[in-house]
């Protein structure tokens, strides 16, 4: 079981992020596949929480969107989408927000709006914002799970969809945004922190067989690298196999 | 109180040409059926109320029936983009296309400001987003007993609202349970209300989690089994995941929509 992608390396790494017992607002996609594949392997207490009201959802194979009936099946308590974000997610209860991007920024803000152009006249209509701004507002602190090039890593964000550190520090409290903020980007490359100090985000994690200058160059900012970046497990045999079977399952169900 | 007739009948009295027309359901009961009927009826300068525009608002803009589009999340879930709606505002195809955009908390408690007969509703959000400059409906206001600076969103007042729903008696009284949604919010802060159901039956036997819409709240209610289409209704129907993969290829050019709608 020495193969995989780095899609793979991706979504494992980002399941080790998430802890068992924890509560966690997941977005759909790659942070979805994630978050099963966590509760699947080392957190079988993790509260998955999607924006369709259901908490507590344990799908056992990945949903195609945040509504599918698997979810509302399995939830611990189904509620209504005025309440998932005024009574649930607004208040600071939940511990991880889960997020994709388009774009991002070395501030961590996200772009999920529209890409060149302007406002008014972009070049490409991107979806738009969902839950994101206020999970990312919100939660305790965030997660971003998102490939990694130089059209997604941009120096600065063509628009603010959900705001990570702003323009830089002080600004998430200016804001009065009660969560810490995003504490790390996870990609098929590696593993982003944000610097203590000056809170741009810094490549702290390597996956096997990538290199620092690969990561650079597929970043649109001059990137840091941390002193000595840690390298990154490869998936174990069983997390790759938990994470296969979850996409066997979903694509025969 | 509610009067049954057919989802023909629903659309013609209810849904007018320039009319602001809220179709909710989160995922789950989209009211599919009744945004096919609307685009056979040929209505004209809608403003489209909806949190995610889905495949159903896809079509509706496609077929040249919207003007305006209010929503907070504009993809084919899990799949990718919605292409009419995209092709609308990059090029305008086939018509501009105005847009309100918020995102999911505000959009939510925009329906629940309009069913409390309040002009606004206030939440923490936006701060610091490019949504606060660009959407006239979202604006900072102060706590009156704080200080604190939150943000107020305008109440949504849609003309007509849609919704499927899994049961509905013979009176007119709505059952609908799974993901509930915003639809309870969407029918109390419209003028009128339109329900298309899975059955009719003579007696609602209670279901744990129902939201129970009585018959004085809705203005027609239609059966139309499998109404919910590529959507589900949960406990009749599954999700069509297939149909929404299979959207992404019909919607991309303009030609292969066409002939999608001209077999509608």
């Amino acid at each position: 079981m020495s193969e995989y992608t780095s899609d793979e390396m991706m979504t494992v790494s980002a399941a080790r992020a998430l802890r068992d017992g924890m509560t966690c607002f997941v977005g759909i996609g790659l942070p979805s596949a994630a978050a099963n594949l966590a509760r699947a392997t080392h957190a079988p207490g993790l509260v998955l929480i999607y924006e369709s009201g259901t908490i507590g959802a344990k799908p056992g194979l990945l949903p195609l969107s945040i509504g599918d009936g698997i979810l509302a099946q399995t939830a611990d308590a189904v509620v209504s989408v005025p309440e998932i974000f005024n009574y649930w997610l607004q208040p600071g209860r939940i511990d991880v927000g889960f997020l994709g991007a388009a774009q991002i920024d070395k501030f961590g803000n996200i772009n999920t709006t529209v890409v060149g152009g302007d406002y008014g006249n972009p070049k490409v209509r991107l979806p738009g914002a969902g839950g994101a701004p206020e999970i990312a507002a919100s939660c305790r602190e965030v997660i971003v799970v998102v490939r990694q090039n130089r059209r997604s890593f941009v120096d600065r964000v063509d628009f603010v969809t959900s705001v990570g550190y702003g323009s830089g520090p002080g600004d998430r409290d200016r804001l009065g945004l009660t969560g810490a903020g995003p504490r790390q980007i996870i990609t098929d490359l590696g593993v982003l922190e944000p610097d203590p100090q000056t809170l741009e985000f810094t490549l702290t994690g390597l996956y096997p067989g990538v290199t620092c200058e690969t990561v650079r160059e597929q970043t649109g900012w001059d990137l840091a690298v941390a002193a000595s970046p840690s390298l990154i497990a490869p998936p174990t045999a069983a997390e790759l196999t938990a994470l296969r079977d979850l996409h066997a399952r979903s694509t025969t169900a | 109180m509610a009067e049954i007739v057919s989802l023909a009948e629903a659309v013609r009295t209810a849904v007018h040409d320039g009319d602001a027309v809220a179709m909710e359901g989160f995922t789950h009961l989209i009211p599919f059926a009744a945004g096919h009927e609307i685009i056979r009826q040929r209505r004209r300068e809608l403003t489209l109320i909806r949190m995610t525009p889905d495949l159903i608002y896809d079509q509706l803009i496609g077929a040249g029936c919207v003007s305006k589009l209010i929503f907070s999340w504009g993809g084919n879930p899990g799949v990718g983009s919605l292409h009419r709606f995209r092709d609308a505002v990059e090029n305008a195809w086939p018509a501009p296309l105005e847009l309100e955009e918020h995102s999911h908390a505000g959009m939510a408690n925009r329906y629940v400001a309009g069913a409390s007969g309040l002009p606004f509703a206030v939440l923490r959000g936006y701060n610091g987003t490019g949504l606060a400059g660009v959407t006239a409906t979202i604006a900072p206001i102060t706590c009156p007993f704080t200080g604190e600076t939150l943000t107020a969103v305008s109440a949504l007042r849609p003309d007509v609202a849609v919704i499927h729903a899994q049961r509905a008696d013979r009176a007119g009284n709505v059952q609908l349970w799974g993901i509930t949604g915003v639809q309870k919010e969407a029918i109390l802060s419209s003028e009128r209300a339109v329900v298309t159901v899975e059955e009719i039956v003579d007696v609602l036997d209670p279901r744990p989690d129902a939201v129970v819409l009585p018959a004085w709240t809705v203005t027609y209610v239609a059966q139309v089994p499998g109404g919910a289409h590529p959507s589900y209704a949960m406990g009749y129907s599954e999700r069509d995941n297939d149909y929404y993969a299979a959207w992404d290829a019909i919607s991309r050019d303009r030609d292969s929509f066409t002939t999608w709608l001209a077999a509608l």
